[in-house]
């Protein structure tokens, strides 16, 4: 049976009627990984624990008494979230061998629902990066570097064109999603890091409103900012996985209280009560031509089907990313100094003193970013610089989320921008300029939305002249998550965004060029 | 032409199976498209990097670097870590081009909402063993630690990059 492994909804159908058992979905995924290890986006696949939760989802699918919609779905899980008796590494020395106890929230509920955990994916170290090229393990290949729609456009007539990177820092993630080795996958976002790699590697990329989510087992980055993402291969899906993710969480006081009401998305026809801005800041230097077009067509496609499209601005914009970089090192300081090898994670063998056992451990443990951003972040501390860097910057933010107070204030529904300024760098160009100059020019169109706390999605669009994928993103009003993945679904199925056609041999070694490289039969 | 593209694009009607590839025009069509209103994306970049950069700070001292150091437990490295710290700093002192008078520092997103306290009970716990499994050094119940209230050495005896040539 051709199953369109596209649209989750679909598997679970088959699932549903026998057409595909949990098992059979789990070992082709399993299958998958092992023909796509090149990419390097998994650090652990759980492969004894994936087929024996495949073979209670079985059970259960015989019984007729499936959990739910997720029940027998592969998942993955973006390794800075704990998960019990799998190593959670952070992509770091300082976690490398670290077996988490318990189970995070997010990742609990995804396996109360039946969901099957393949492995944990590929990041930057501790989630600091926009390439998913600085841990230890390696950096992550972008799927689509292996497509054949890049491969007809790189000009290269015997020599293998020049990969090309995910985004970051959930790059693991996204490639697995794209790849087709999960249905969805977890990621994190505190400046982009969900929404970048989703536009460069051509899937859905969703970061809810902060509050909505629990943090309870992802390791922190910034407190302020963090959340948990979702990256699915379609709206409907990301819908799906954050209905049986979001809600309250005791264990999480930064949860809202509210209610939460998982909802199915009703199928837009008139956007005419719809009311789109176009923030004009979102224009940033650097902004690839094609981008703009790209975000132009969108604009006008809005306004031809009757929505009201405006231009609005966002003054403070351009002072986000600094914003970010301020706030961000200095949690960071914070957040880091929990790693000193006494109750977990790597340990120095120096025994002089603890203070020495610490600096040792610590030495040894993070890498050339992560030591950076401590290192910014106590200057900023500092009681000298205090108020001149750490106040400063969170006022600033209060500027940034007063900007966007009064635009939805001012009756528009939901903000159109581009998500990334260009598509996908090849790697060895990539790495010419160091972490903190890539993420301050990488983050710049994301990471107002974390300083704010909105929700924003990204939705791949079209392919650009490379071949490679592009998307635009939807920002939209704190926890009015179902009004931004509505106008998101409309949005995705009027650009009908193409399949990857991935060229990829098989596990069993023979070569396999898919046409329909979602069939997994 | 043009309004043929857009009437493809719109079409909803399902089974069209074919994968459709966003047809790009060249971008002066964009702008200059005849009987189209003016998109409301900008044409041209709404801002530029660095305009008012301000002077250079001073460098930071070997004390002040020292002291991070100290407070960090974490090293420089090399020249190439200091080196880092500078640029952080200065791409941060553009933060003070931002007039901030009368506004009031955000801690959190969520600062309208209740934060709410539960009841205090123990609902779990006696977990030891399991939070023991991670620590390299351990005796009985306890984390082993090495001797405490040393300070780490001055400048000039440690190790460090910072004590210069």
């Amino acid at each position: 049976a051709a199953l369109k492994g596209e649209l989750r909804f679909q598997v679970s159908v088959a699932l549903k009627e026998g057409r595909v058992t949990p098992t059979e979905l789990c070992q082709r995924c399993l299958s998958l990984i092992k023909s796509t290890k090149f990419l390097n986006a998994y650090i652990t696949v759980a492969e004894e624990t994936a087929l024996k939760q495949a073979e209670e989802s079985e059970k259960r699918y015989r019984r007729g008494q499936p959990l739910g919609v997720l029940d027998g779905i592969p998942v993955a899980v973006k390794d800075n979230f704990n998960t019990a008796g799998i190593e959670t590494t952070c992509a770091s020395n300082m976690l490398k061998g670290y077996i988490s106890p318990y189970n995070a929230t997010v990742v609990q509920k995804l396996l109360d629902q039946g969901a099957v955990l393949l492995g944990k994916t590929n990041l930057d170290e501790f989630a600091m990066g926009s390439g998913s090229t600085d841990g230890i393990f390696g950096p992550v290949r972008n799927p689509w570097s292996y497509s054949r729609q890049y491969k007809e456009k790189s000009h290269s007539e015997d020599k293998e064109p020049n990969w090309v990177i995910t985004g970051g820092s959930s790059g693991g993630s996204a490639a697995a999603v794209s790849s087709f080795t999960c249905f969805a996958a977890l990621g994190s976002d505190t400046g982009g890091s969900t929404r970048n790699p989703a536009a460069h590697c051509g899937v859905v990329g969703l970061k809810p409103t902060y509050g909505l989510i629990s943090r309870h087992g992802l390791i922190p980055l910034v407190n302020s900012m963090d959340v948990p993402g979702i990256l699915a291969r379609c709206v409907d899906d990301a819908s799906v996985v954050l209905g049986s993710l979001a809600g309250h969480d005791p264990k999480d006081s930064t949860t809202i209280q509210d209610n939460f009401k998982p909802f199915e998305l009703p199928n837009l026809t008139d956007v005419s009560q719809l009311s789109i801005g176009i923030p004009k800041e979102y224009h940033a230097p650097g902004l690839s031509s094609e981008i703009l077009a790209l975000w132009s067509k969108a604009a006008d496609l809005f306004k031809n089907a009757g929505a009201k499209v405006i231009e609005v601005s966002l003054p403070h914009t351009r002072y986000s990313i600094v914003c970010y970089h301020v706030l961000c090192t200095a949690e960071v300081a914070s957040n880091m100094a929990r790693f000193d090898g006494l109750e977990y994670g790597h340990r120095s063998d120096m025994k002089k003193s603890t203070e020495s056992m610490y600096a040792a451990t610590r030495r040894e443990g993070f890498n050339d970013v992560v030591r950076g951003r401590i290192l910014s972040g106590n200057y900023f501390l500092l009681k000298q610089n205090y108020e001149n860097y750490f106040i400063k910057a969170q006022k600033v933010r209060r500027l940034i989320a007063n900007d966007f107070v009064k635009v939805f204030g001012s009756g528009v529904d939901i903000l159109l921008t581009p998500t990334t300024l260009s598509d996908a760098v090849p790697y060895v160009e990539f790495i010419k300029e160091d972490n903190r100059t890539r993420s301050a020019q990488d983050d710049i169109l994301t990471q107002a939305a974390n300083m704010a706390g909105l929700p924003a999605i990204n939705v791949p669009t079209g392919l650009s002249e490379r071949g490679l994928p592009v998307g635009l993103q939807f920002i939209g009003r704190s926890f009015h998550e179902k009004q931004l993945l509505t106008v998101a679904k409309w949005f995705e199925k009027q650009v009908k965004f193409p399949m990857i056609q991935l060229e990829v041999k098989r596990h069993d070694h023979s070569a396999c060029h898919n046409q329909k490289s979602a069939s997994f039969s | 032409m043009r309004a043929l593209y857009l009437g493809r694009w719109l079409r909803t009607a399902p089974g069209a199976a074919r994968s459709r590839r966003l047809p790009l025009p060249p971008a002066r069509a964009v702008l200059t498209a005849p009987g189209a209103s003016p998109a409301p994306v900008p044409p041209r970049p709404a801002w530029r990097h660095g305009e008012q950069r301000p002077p250079p700070q001073h460098k930071v001292t070997v004390e002040v670097l020292d002291h991070l150091e100290r407070l960090a437990l974490v090293d420089f490295r090399d020249a190439e870590g200091v080196e880092r710290l500078q640029k952080a700093i200065q791409f941060a002192d553009q933060l003070h081009e931002v007039n901030t008078d009368g506004v009031e520092p955000m801690d959190s997103v969520l600062e309208d909402r209740c934060l709410y306290l539960r009841e205090d009970d123990v609902t779990e716990g006696n977990c030891t063993n399991e939070l023991l499994k991670n620590a390299r050094e351990k005796v009985e119940e306890y984390f082993v630690a090495p001797p405490g209230n040393i300070p780490l050495p001055k400048l000039e005896e440690r190790d460090t990059f910072l004590q210069g040539p």
